[in-house]
């Protein structure tokens, strides 16, 4: 039988609604608070997440946030359908950027949220192919 | 030194009313990167941007910062001060200049005002 997360958190992350964009870090946030999770550890995954979503949103043209809870670990998938990412490496890279001009005006396009992501998780897998969409996975241990 | 002792010691305007969550100040931080805000701000520290937009609230929510302050009169939007409210985040806004701001921070913080 498959493991039952204490949590489960899903949000559309939609292409037309920037306010919305980073709803479902906020709510992870506040339930690991709840949860009584040490700030720190708290913190590392908001921002990862954050980060995720947002690339759904600007560079991916939208997508879905899911988020599983469970006593020892939180797992985090954000996926979109868009573009995908031709070289992961330089994509990983800090620096990086093909944000447009226009996000850039709206303090996004540091080149740091791949790697904030990286720093942050314990387990990353990111699956991305040109026209294919890009599947972020992130794990967090929680202790 | 508490936040909303630096409020009474500046000359900022409290957009969300009474400071709702007043903790011990860290440190003060300035950059208009969300990314590198992200990874370089410390707990409970004050944030200058000149970035007005609800992601601000967002980034400072998930960041744990305790205060956004806004310099040179930029205006905020309603929707920033309402949803900074709602996550019990202060924001200041101020008539100085950044460079200014900081040195009176500075000044305030290391306890060397007149
Ligand atoms: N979901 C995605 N779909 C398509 N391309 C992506 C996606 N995520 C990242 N990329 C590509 O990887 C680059 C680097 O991403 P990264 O998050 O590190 O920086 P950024 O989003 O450009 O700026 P910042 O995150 O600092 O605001 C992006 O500019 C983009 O070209
Ligand atoms: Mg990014």
């Amino acid at each position: 039988m498959a493991e039952i997360s204490s949590m489960h958190i899903e949000c559309i992350i939609d292409k037309d609604d920037f306010n919305a964009a980073g709803e479902a870090s906020s709510k992870v946030k506040k339930s690991l608070n709840m949860l009584g999770i040490p700030p720190k550890t708290i913190k590392r995954i908001a921002v990862a997440m954050y980060e995720a979503e947002i690339n759904a949103f600007i560079h991916g043209g939208g997508g879905k946030a899911v988020a599983d809870i469970y006593p020892d670990r939180v797992e985090v998938l954000i996926s979109d359908e868009g573009k995908g990412i031709a070289d992961l490496d330089l994509a990983m890279q800090e620096g990086y950027s093909t944000a447009p001009e226009e996000v850039r005006m709206l303090g996004f396009g540091a080149g740091m949220g791949l790697p904030n992501i990286k720093r942050n998780s314990d387990e990353l897998d990111i699956d991305s192919a040109p026209g294919k969409g890009t599947r972020v996975k992130m794990k967090f241990k929680l202790s | 030194m508490k936040l909303s002792e630096a409020a009474a010691a500046l000359p900022v305007k409290v957009l969300t009313g009474d400071c709702v969550r007043d903790p011990e100040i860290s440190t003060v931080y300035t950059c208009d990167l969300l990314s590198r805000v992200m990874s370089m701000s410390e707990k409970d520290c004050i944030w200058i941007t000149v970035l007005t937009h609800l992601n601000v609230v967002a980034v400072a929510q998930l960041a744990d910062i305790a205060c956004i302050v806004i310099p040179e009169d930029i205006p905020v939007p309603e929707s920033t001060i309402e949803k900074a409210k709602e996550e019990q985040i202060s924001i200041f806004s101020t008539s100085l200049p950044t460079y200014e701001l900081c040195w009176r921070l500075h000044d305030l913080m290391s306890g060397t005002e007149a």
